[in-house]
């Protein structure tokens, strides 16, 4: 399975969900990482993932984390 | 109570209880519809630090240094400090300050935009108005990749310092100092005029306390509200706006403080036009920001420096506000509200366009 990796790492709101929105309209299904910084991005990102049903996890990356979201 | 507040309903919980603390906030003497406003509080303490010298303007209100320390203590307990900082602060100063032009050009800041509206306050529809078409024409720039870059991870004191500024203000607050020139300052209190009326001190910085903590735990952000209605369909923070002006609404009537119209409402004008650009200014800074100013604090105590850079442009802004005569008054916009104004919304086009492309 592909994977796609957006690093959106600093970026204040909502440039986390604009990044990932613009790689899940693209794409019907696969695996994307996320890595955020901040707690907030992360429930932001698992949010927009569910809400068009993509399955969401995260793990915890360096400082941060690495959302996985899998359709 | 953690778990509710990290909810999807999170906002919508920590809106209903701020909502009714900012109506208990007049009533115990805070001025009228003005519960909290990070505008006009910052405003109020520009003045106290003799920043600016409109003398109803005055006061260290300790709610803003409560809304700082309560999401400090909030975030170090759940483990969500994060020291960060390095995404063009000299922009962000600039939107800060610009934001504080169109928001003392209306007289609040979109949390006292809803509570002019929840006191019955008319006014504030044209406000409201602005605030949505400012918010939409920002996300137009976010859809295109609008991004100020992104922040690092800085040293762990690195995050302190807004934290330590908000200590400073509380302590000058309760020491009082005097030893400006003339025996008379540095620091002033209003004995007339909006800046002397406030609740009891303890009240308020218990008040700024809770609501850092609430709005920290839930994210209650007024722009990320509209913002990820607009741009994302997803309602979750808009649901923390209408609980925070419902409750206020309601809270009002049951303590009498809710008076319905447009003419005579407390620290408000009703020059509509100025009212809706003011708020056009205020809420497209907002948006490339990425927060309302409420949220800026918020993020400045859990290590944002980026926000805190926002929100000491907002500090200045305040200054030059009135020392310009660029700030409304009851009678109406400033003797140069007008130009202020419109140099802002420029700066804010000119902002959203440059930065277009990402640049990390």
């Amino acid at each position: 399975m592909e994977t796609t990796t957006i690093d959106a790492r600093g970026l204040s709101c909502p440039q986390p969900v604009v990044e990932t929105k613009r790689v899940l309209d693209k794409i019907s299904g696969g695996r994307v990482e996320v890595l955020v910084d901040t707690v907030t991005s992360r429930e932001n990102v698992l949010r927009f993932g569910a809400n068009k049903g993509w399955k969401g996890s995260f793990e915890p990356e360096g400082a941060g984390f690495k959302v996985v979201l899998e359709k | 109570m953690n778990r509710i507040l990290m909810s999807k309903n999170g906002p919508a919980v920590a809106g209903l209880i701020l909502g009714v603390i900012a109506a208990f906030l007049v009533k115990f003497g805070n001025p009228g519809n003005m519960g909290f406003c990070v505008a006009c509080f910052t405003r109020d303490i520009a003045g106290a630090l003799g920043l600016h010298r409109a003398g109803i303007v005055q006061y260290l209100r300790p709610e803003i240094p409560g809304f700082i320390l309560g999401a400090f203590a909030s975030a170090m307990f759940f483990g969500e400090y994060r020291p960060r900082g390095g995404s063009s602060p000299m922009v962000r100063f600039g939107l800060g300050f610009f934001s504080m032009i169109g928001a003392l050009v209306f007289l609040g800041c979109p949390w006292r935009a809803y509570l002019r509206l929840a006191g019955g306050d008319w006014n504030a529809l044209a406000g409201i108005a602005g605030l949505v078409a400012g918010t939409s024409i920002g996300i137009a720039f976010l859809y295109r990749g609008f991004s100020l870059g992104a922040a690092r991870p800085c040293p762990k004191w690195a995050g302190a310092v807004m934290p330590l500024i908000a200590l400073a203000i509380l302590a000058l607050l309760f020491g009082k100092p005097l030893f400006g020139p003339e025996k008379t300052g540095p620091v002033f209190f209003s004995t007339t005029g909006p800046g002397s009326m406030h609740a009891p001190v303890w009240i308020s910085m218990a008040a700024g306390l809770v609501v850092g903590f609430l709005a920290q735990r839930s994210r209650f952000c007024t722009v990320g509200a509209l913002r990820d209605l607009i741009m994302l369909r997803d309602s979750h923070l808009f649901k923390g706006i209408v609980a925070f002006t419902f409750a206020a609404f309601v809270t009002n009537l049951a303590l009498g403080q809710f008076k319905a119209g447009f003419a005579g409402q407390p620290v408000a004008h009703t020059m509509q036009l100025w009212n809706f650009l003011g708020m056009v200014l205020s809420g497209l800074a907002f948006t490339l920001a990425g927060g309302c100013p409420g949220r800026m604090l918020i993020m400045s105590g859990e290590g944002d420096s980026d926000a805190g850079v926002f929100f000491v442009g907002m500090l200045v802004a305040a200054a030059f506000a009135h020392n310009f005569s660029l700030a409304s008054s009851g009678n109406g916009v400033g003797a140069f509200g007008i130009p202020a104004t419109i140099i802002g919304l420029v700066f804010c086009l000119g902002v959203g366009t440059v930065f277009l492309n990402r640049i990390d």
